[in-house]
């Protein structure tokens, strides 16, 4: 089955549950008697979703789906950096679960250094001044102009 | 009228704004020449710098001017490397990049800046004509009608999406809709939804899922196919010699004639934006030209560069339209704009005019100013701005990454957040994989809260869903919104059926 016909049917799990959450949506006593509650769209909507999810799931290939689009071939997964893919989605992840306890300057730095080797640079007198800069630059920036508060520092260093 | 015009001119020319639309038109073409980085993308890394700024009119000024630097800078890349960072300006590297190959760079950027500052001008003069008598109009319009008008606009950027896509838009329309019933609304009592997550008491980010949806698989797509991002990377030649001859002027000026005037329709309608108006100008004005000129077209021809160009910026002015009066954005990127005005306070839609007239005019009359930016300052600047297209891509990824990160935090102050954004960030990319156009989930997500506001007033009123076919106008509306759904998959059916025939070959009558 085509990746396109296995998201479909996500969504149409994804309607189902959103669906069986609308119709279960515990109304308050006095909202029983108005004649829009706060599911009538939500109900609707999960209708929706799965006749368009199943049109999706059953309808022909059509020989223009091959062309058309933004040019994404999927035989060519294997060339793809799949690895640094997820090197990248891993990075963000960590300094999103970083950030707070060892504060904006490390967990930036370090995130940029961090992304530009797993994309393969190695030049680290580069890298690293690049790394350091940025990170102070934008916490000026933000803290500064914006006047937006991150706390620069780690957990141990009270400011 | 009148009054609001020069508050407007006021507003626009202050030396706040001014700044604004300076700033805004280099940031767009700065990162706009960014292979890979559309005007969504750039719009939603800065919608929080707009949002801090705080004065509404400045922050529309300065994403507008965003957007015509984005663009701008996307036909400058396309020029150059013959690597478009905007859908928007595909067309413009047809003529484009073989004029920059005959070693013409300059006067194909030269080219470009004209007949961009020309669509955007006939644009911003339609636009001085079209908003406020649209806006008289939607005044008339009860929550019925722009229930029904929401339908419209979204089933309109559905049937557009393209072959093949318009039940996979449809379906992310759906999901944006659902996607916005999540956390607490002004119309019920308590939180819908949230899987018991506390984050989401507040429903969904809007910038989260503008970068999770744009910008966050654009630079996943540049890393896992690095040709994408440096395909072309042989430069078209020095840019010198920016002129433009007489001669050329005259044959350039009819194409961008029509085609700022097409642009603008085209941009006008929802769901069909600068895109299709390029590519559109670029065939019509293909099939008019005659003889050797219709030769020329894709080997450098300057007619070829000035159709794609106009049409492109006369329908991003085109597509303030709906945004401005009926508060329904039309594309992608007004749809981003109109999540910043009312991350700003702002309630767009018909009163727009009337309540904050400094508002809507500023943002007209800096339309303007930022076509003057762009030609006055943006071209002399290009040889230098261009040398941003030498970042290597170990740096730019990290950046691109980094300030989505951002956005994200800055909005929101909560570390949550950014797992949100990169979990949805990954689903997006996936999607767009499977060929699922992503723009219609953002709309769907801006216009669910207000399409079930209308709806829910709608139904109080009438006490049910008899308004659907009692209010002529209501009925009207919604009718042509089917219509749009079935007509692609009606003609898609024929189109198969007429196929199968033919495979046949029984002497099965054609079509019917």
């Amino acid at each position: 089955m085509a990746l396109d016909r296995w998201i479909a049917l996500i969504f149409l799990v994804i309607s189902l549950i959103y669906g069986y959450a609308a119709f279960n949506y515990p109304l308050l006593p006095f909202e029983r008697g108005m004649a829009f509650l706060p599911n009538t769209q939500p109900m609707a909507l999960s209708a929706l979703g799965m006749v368009v999810a199943l049109i999706i799931l059953f309808s022909p290939k059509a020989r223009s789906d091959d062309e058309g689009g933004d040019g994404i071939d999927l035989a060519q997964l294997r060339q793809f950096k799949i690895g640094q893919t997820l090197g990248l989605v891993a990075a963000m992840v960590l300094y999103a679960l970083l950030l707070r306890p060892i504060g904006f300057l490390a967990a930036t730095s370090l995130f940029i250094a961090g992304c530009s080797m797993v994309l393969g640079e190695r030049k680290f007198h580069v890298l690293i001044p690049i790394a350091l800069v940025t990170a102070v630059a934008i916490w000026y920036l933000v803290q500064e102009t914006l006047g937006i508060y991150m706390r620069p520092w780690p957990w141990f260093i009270n400011n | 009228m009148f009054e609001g015009i020069v508050a407007g001119l006021s507003t626009a020319l202050s030396v706040q704004n001014l700044i604004m639309v300076v700033a805004g038109c280099l940031i767009g073409t700065f990162i706009g020449m960014l292979p890979g980085l559309g005007p969504m993308s750039i719009i939603a890394i800065m919608i929080p710098v707009a949002i801090s700024i705080g004065d509404p009119a400045a922050a529309l000024i300065m994403l507008a001017g965003v957007y015509y630097g984005a663009i701008f800078g996307g036909s400058t890349s396309s020029i150059l490397i013959n690597a478009p960072g905007v859908a928007g300006t595909v067309a413009t590297s047809f003529d484009g990049y073989p004029m920059a190959r005959k070693g013409q760079a300059g006067k194909a950027l030269a080219v470009a800046a004209v007949s961009s500052f020309a669509g955007g001008t006939v644009g911003a003069v339609l636009l001085f004509g079209f908003a406020p008598a649209l806006a008289t109009v939607a005044l008339l319009f009860h929550s019925a009608e722009y229930f029904a008008l929401m339908v419209v606009g979204l089933s309109a950027i559905a049937a557009f999406a393209g072959t093949g896509k318009v039940a996979k838009a449809l379906l992310m329309t759906v999901v944006g809709l659902m996607m916005a019933t999540v956390g607490e609304s002004a119309l019920f009592n308590a939180p819908r939804f949230t899987m018991g997550i506390q984050d989401l008491q507040s429903g969904f980010s809007f910038i989260t899922l503008a970068m999770a949806m744009f910008a966050l698989p654009e630079a996943f797509h540049m890393v896992l196919d690095p040709k994408r991002g440096d395909r072309g990377q042989q430069s078209g030649g020095e840019i010198k010699d920016l002129m433009i001859t007489r001669k050329e002027a005259k044959a350039i000026a009819p194409v961008i004639g029509r085609q700022s005037l097409q642009g603008f329709l085209i941009g006008v309608m929802p769901g069909a934006g600068a895109t299709i108006a390029s590519f559109l100008g670029y065939a019509v004005e293909r099939n008019i030209a005659k003889g050797e000129d219709q030769e020329q077209f894709g080997k450098g021809s300057i007619k070829g560069l000035a159709a794609p160009e106009t049409a492109n910026n006369a329908a991003c002015t085109g597509s303030f339209v709906p945004l401005l009066t009926l508060g329904i954005p039309g594309s992608g990127t007004t749809a981003i704009l109109l999540g910043a005005l009312i991350a700003l306070n702002v309630d767009p839609g018909p009163r727009l005019m009337i309540d904050r007239p400094d508002i809507f005019w500023a943002v007209i009359v800096s339309m303007y100013l930022g076509n003057v930016v762009l030609l006055i300052l943006n071209l002399p600047l290009i040889p230098y701005i261009a040398k941003v297209l030498a970042v290597p891509r170990n740096y730019l990824i990290p950046f691109i990454l980094f300030f989505t990160l951002m956005g994200s935090y800055i909005g929101q102050n909560n570390a949550t957040e950014l797992l949100i954004l990169v979990g949805l960030g990954v689903c997006a990319t996936i999607m767009r994989f499977a060929d699922y156009p992503l723009a219609p989930l953002l709309i769907g997500f801006i216009l669910g809260g207000m399409l079930e506001d209308n709806f829910a007033r709608a139904v109080n009123i009438t006490d049910g869903v008899s308004f659907m076919w009692q209010r002529p106008g209501t009925l009207i509306l919604l009718l042509i919104g089917v219509t749009l759904i079935f007509l692609p998959a009606w003609r898609r059916r024929r189109a198969f059926a007429r196929q199968r025939a033919q495979v046949r070959k029984e002497g099965v009558a054609d079509g019917d």
